[in-house]
């Protein structure tokens, strides 16, 4: 018996050894001030992997490149992982990068979820999270991080506000929610619903799916029975996908309309035009915008072998943005860099005369799209027909309106 | 004597730990060497195979991050409160299941587990996929702030500790014999007049605290009660953890939990390779290791003796 | 529009037959399970899993070799059940001497490898199957749109579920198989070769699961997850079914899709939990399940 412990104690200590020296060899060791390190948090394989992914990993090496590689003469470092959109594994992975691994900078950061915990660690640890691919308004209202959080693309309010407002100016003024049953989802149905009722319409319900729902089939007949002109998809990725699929296969087009509140082109991508035709959409960057945007697309399709949407896009012009504030501010200390992200306009294909406000809000213009029809596309990704240019400051939540109670108004 | 020596060796390491690894990695491989080791109990030492485990670890996750966060108690009263929830949900779920036995009770644990698992997606109080977020580790009595890495270590250490020490009171005593004595056995044990459901009740109840009270710790220790904690493939990994280090033993969970951990850690950005990996060990596990590490080594010892 | 209990008739009739669908596949899994249990007393895990590959080599079975629905229906079981063969004969049949939980944790480990290995390759988000044309559209019945690849589906699970159940029960085939469970070195002794019954009836068994995969993948979406996300409500149907009888399984799994159907409509938020809810009561009541013979 105790020969048995004995054993068992050095098999237990051993186990230890195990555990206490594996996070070191993760460790990198460099200190704040000595490299820039970014890391990149996305979804590599889940339901959103097409909207960030493997292509937001690209996309931030580029933007180093752009940038010349070295900061200060040291190389700059990219990092990425997997979070498989799971709030747990980004808060382990993430608290790992600022603690141990001397990770300045996150970016990409999708889904909302995961956007608000990394937010919070970054605030806790004082460091920058850039969040583009989440959409949820809170990270810019309840959950503000003033100094360390900077949300890039765009949120539920702006999608509801150009979205919502034009399908209910046409005559859809009664809407039906169809809800990803989290903090992106409760956000863009109420924000819509706002929306929705302050332009004169009214919402006739709502109903939850667990996030990766693959069967809409039964969430669509509630949708159906509600009777509502519209059913509004507060969900992304590959939800709205699946749901205008089963949509389809039930034939509820035939007497409701759909609205995609958030819808990339990589969502389109996925199903076609001949099921996405004529689906109104907006979206803060497209490809086909101009030279500029052409020209980066071309240089993105080279390495990724698809267009880039603008996730991509703006996971590029953030992470260059950082880079010249780095510069700028002669330091990566949080505080300073901040500042020179805030004080300088940013003008890139991305985006014209951008500026980054003090609740972190990054406000720049928004488009609204229509997919076109199959006859329309000359190319493949030749998918929107641009509708309309909705000035920043028209689409956004004003800065008087915000709910974060950090900042000085 | 020996045996005191060894385990004050082993209590000496981790006293020391943090000051060599990363409290947060340690903290988390103790909880979860006190659920391994808690599942263990009712494995190992009754014969009971529980698939839904995650019921417990989670749900007194999720009370416990709701009573730290929006009750506001103090970190002891909030991890009461949710090891308090794992024993009622143990009680309840118990009294059903020990009707069944060896295989449809692992499949109605399973099956109950699921239940808790939607229950917690739709209860608002869980925030489902976002789940309990910030948690903040408060102070301790009132009076010691946990926010500092190491002292929480400690703490986690204390509660481990003592949770370990009443285990292996429970399996030394004349009641862990009994369920002993289940295990191998169960018609003689009722043929000996033992009342066997009882003791398998109380097994059972006992298991979920000390699984409730780790998960409880764990949401304290990582600040986040989520949805992962509740699943089926939380239940799947405390039986890995258990089986890899030696069901039965009372040192095997403990180094199972361990090297999982450490696994887990280490092969993060290996994605979905993971669970090949741990279902890989599992399958070897069973065809060639069913004594898991410690009691592989043990019998090797034992056999030389 | 028509209303019964304060609810539109239409709602009514289209969850109820959502549910008959969701309950063919329970139908179809839980035979599977039962049949597999009741010969090598193993709780296959892996059913799931095996169900998830049947999906899978359909998919792939167009997107790479242009073979359609119709040829993946007999091709993919095929290769499913060839999977079991491999399972059993270099696993399995290990474990025939041991506590039956172990077969339970070894076809586990088998679910997280397949499942891990397919999420690699192909994330979790699901990839698109598209109908055969013949049955694209909807039957428009008026109060109702009915898709017709579902109707085709529950006809399937029908024509399947009759045919597992006869040959079980009224073959000779079936009766071998079945004294075979009941005392194996009797039957070796009349000269049946009783570890090749054990073999095929394993890969019977998968087969059916990855049939069933097969004609999930047009309406569920061909996903890594989708075994996992089935496989323990259909452990939840065969608790209340009872492992003894294969009847027992299809008719509980059919009459649990209905009611879950049933709950939707009524009353959503317990849609997915109401299965486990009358698990636990059925226990209490009756523990071996309503058509169960104690083994």
């Amino acid at each position: 018996m105790k020969r048995h412990l004995k054993i068992s104690a050095i098999a237990m200590a051993a186990a230890a050894l195990v555990g206490l020296t594996t996070p070191s060899i993760a460790q990198q060791g460099k200190l704040s001030g000595d490299s820039v390190k970014i890391g990149v948090l996305t979804d590599m394989s889940g339901v959103y992997a097409d909207y960030g992914g493997p292509g937001a990993v690209a996309a931030a090496k580029m933007a180093v490149q752009d940038f010349g590689g070295k900061m200060f003469g040291k190389p700059i470092e990219v990092v990425n992982a997997d979070h498989q959109n799971k709030p747990d594994i980004a808060k382990n992975v993430t608290q790992q990068w600022y603690d141990r691994d001397g990770v300045d900078m996150t970016v990409e950061n999708l889904n909302s979820a995961v956007a608000l915990t990394v937010q919070g660690l970054a605030k806790e640890k004082n460091k920058i999270a850039i969040v583009t691919g989440a959409a949820t308004a809170r990270l810019t209202n309840e959950d503000c991080a003033p100094g360390n959080g900077i949300h890039y693309l765009m949120d539920t309010i702006a999608l509801s506000n150009v979205v919502g407002k034009a399908i209910v100016k046409d005559g859809g003024d009664s809407w039906f929610f169809l809800t990803a049953d989290y903090a992106f989802g409760h956000s863009l149905e109420k924000d819509t619903g706002d929306v929705v009722k302050a332009t004169g319409g009214t919402v006739k319900g709502a109903v939850r799916h667990p996030l990766a729902t693959t069967d809409f089939s039964s969430f669509l007949l509630q949708a159906q029975s509600s009777g509502a002109k519209v059913i509004g998809l507060a969900n992304a990725g590959g939800d709205t996908v699946n749901s205008i699929k089963a949509a389809a296969e039930f034939g509820l087009t035939k007497k409701q309309n759909l609205a995609a509140l958030l819808m990339l082109l990589t969502d389109v991508h996925a199903l076609g035009l001949n099921t996405a035709q004529g689906l109104y959409l907006t979206e803060g960057w497209y490809w086909d915008l101009n030279d500029e945007t052409r020209k980066w697309a071309a240089r993105y399709e080279a390495v990724m072998k698809k267009k880039p949407n603008s996730n991509h896009a703006s996971v590029y012009s953030s992470t260059l943005h950082y880079l010249k504030a780095v510069q700028a501010a002669g330091t990566d200390d949080t505080a300073a860099v901040m500042k020179k992200m805030q004080e300088t306009p940013i003008n890139d294909m991305f985006a014209k005369n951008g500026r980054i406000r003090q609740d972190g809000r990054m406000v720049h213009d928004m488009y609204l799209f229509q997919v076109k029809t199959p006859a329309e596309s000359k190319a493949p990704w030749d998918y929107y027909k641009l509708k309309g240019t909705i000035k920043g400051e028209d689409a956004f939540q004003s800065l008087a309106q915000s709910r974060c109670a950090a900042i000085k108004k | 004597m020996r045996q005191t020596v060894l385990y004050a060796g082993l209590l000496l390491a981790l006293l020391v730990a943090p000051w060599v690894g990363y409290p947060v990695f340690l903290m988390k491989a103790l909880c979860f060497a006190l659920f391994a080791s808690a599942f263990n109990l009712l494995i190992g030492f009754t014969g009971l195979l529980s698939f839904g485990h995650a019921m417990f670890f989670g749900f007194a996750a999720y009370v416990t991050g709701h009573a730290a966060k929006v009750w506001g108690l103090t970190p002891e009263l909030a991890i009461v409160c949710g090891t308090l929830s794992a024993t009622l949900i143990g009680v309840l779920t118990g009294w059903l299941a020990v009707r069944r036995q060896g295989i449809y009770f692992a499949m109605v644990t399973l099956a109950l587990a699921q239940m808790i698992y939607f229950l917690c997606v739709q209860a608002p109080f869980t925030y489902a996929e976002d789940g309990i977020q910030s948690i903040p580790r408060g102070q301790l009595l009132g009076m010691i702030g946990l926010g500092d890495d190491m002292v929480m270590y400690y703490f986690v250490l204390a509660i481990f500790v003592g949770a370990f020490a009443l285990i292996y009171r429970i399996v030394h005593s004349p009641f862990g014999q009994v369920l002993k004595s289940i295990r191998e056995n169960e018609t003689r044990a009722l043929s000996l007049g033992y009342q066997v459901d009882r003791y398998k009740l109380m097994a059972f109840v006992l298991s979920a605290t000390l699984a409730g009270l780790a998960g409880s710790t764990k949401t304290l220790a990582l600040g986040l009660a989520t949805l992962t904690d509740v699943g089926w493939q939380m239940s799947g990994e405390v039986v890995l953890m258990t089986l890899l280090g030696g069901m039965g033993t009372i040192l095997g969970p403990s180094v199972g939990a361990i090297i999982i951990v450490a696994m887990q850690n280490y092969l993060a950005d290996l994605g979905s390779w993971v669970t090949t990996i741990m279902g890989a060990t599992f399958v070897i596990c069973v065809l060639v290791f069913r004594r898991g590490i410690v009691g592989e080594i043990a019998h090797r010892f034992e056999r030389k003796a | 529009m028509t209303e019964l209990f304060g609810v539109p008739i239409q709602a009514l009739l289209g969850q109820l037959m959502l549910g008959l669908v969701n309950g063919s596949f329970y139908a179809i899994l839980s035979l599977g399970l039962a049949v597999i249990f009741g010969m090598l007393n193993i709780v296959n895990f892996a059913h799931g899993a095996l169900y998830m590959v049947g999906a899978f080599f359909a998919w792939m079975l167009l997107n790479y070799a242009g073979i359609n629905y119709w040829a993946a229906l007999v091709i993919a079981p095929v290769g499913v059940a060839l999977m079991g063969v491999l399972i059993e004969k270099t696993m399995l049949q290990w474990l025939r001497q041991l506590d039956h939980l172990y077969g339970l944790l070894l076809t586990f480990g088998l679910a997280l490898i397949l499942e891990g290995i397919f999420r690699e390759f192909y994330g979790s988000s699901g990839l698109p199957y598209d109908l055969p044309d013949v049955f694209k559209g909807v039957f428009d019945l008026g109060f109702m749109m009915l898709p017709k690849y579902r109707v085709w589906v529950i006809i399937m699970s029908f024509v399947l579920c009759l045919f597992t159940w006869y040959v079980i029960e009224k073959t000779k085939l079936g009766a071998y198989l079945r004294a075979g469970t009941e005392n194996p070195q009797l039957v070796q002794a009349f000269g049946i070769n009783v570890p090749l019954m054990v073999t095929l009836t394993y890969a019977f068994g998968v087969g059916l699961a990855g049939l069933a995969g097969v004609m999930a993948a047009p309406i569920y979406q061909v996903s890594p997850l989708m075994g996992s996300n089935i496989i323990i409500v259909v452990f939840a149907v065969v608790v209340i079914g009872g492992m003894g009888s294969i009847l027992g399984s299809i008719v509980t799994g059919l009459a649990l899709g209905l009611i879950e159907g049933l709950t939707k409509v009524f009353f959503a938020e317990a849609s997915t939990t109401v299965v486990f809810v009358i698990m636990a009561i059925v226990l209490l009541l009756r523990p071996a399940g309503l058509f169960g013979r104690e083994k």
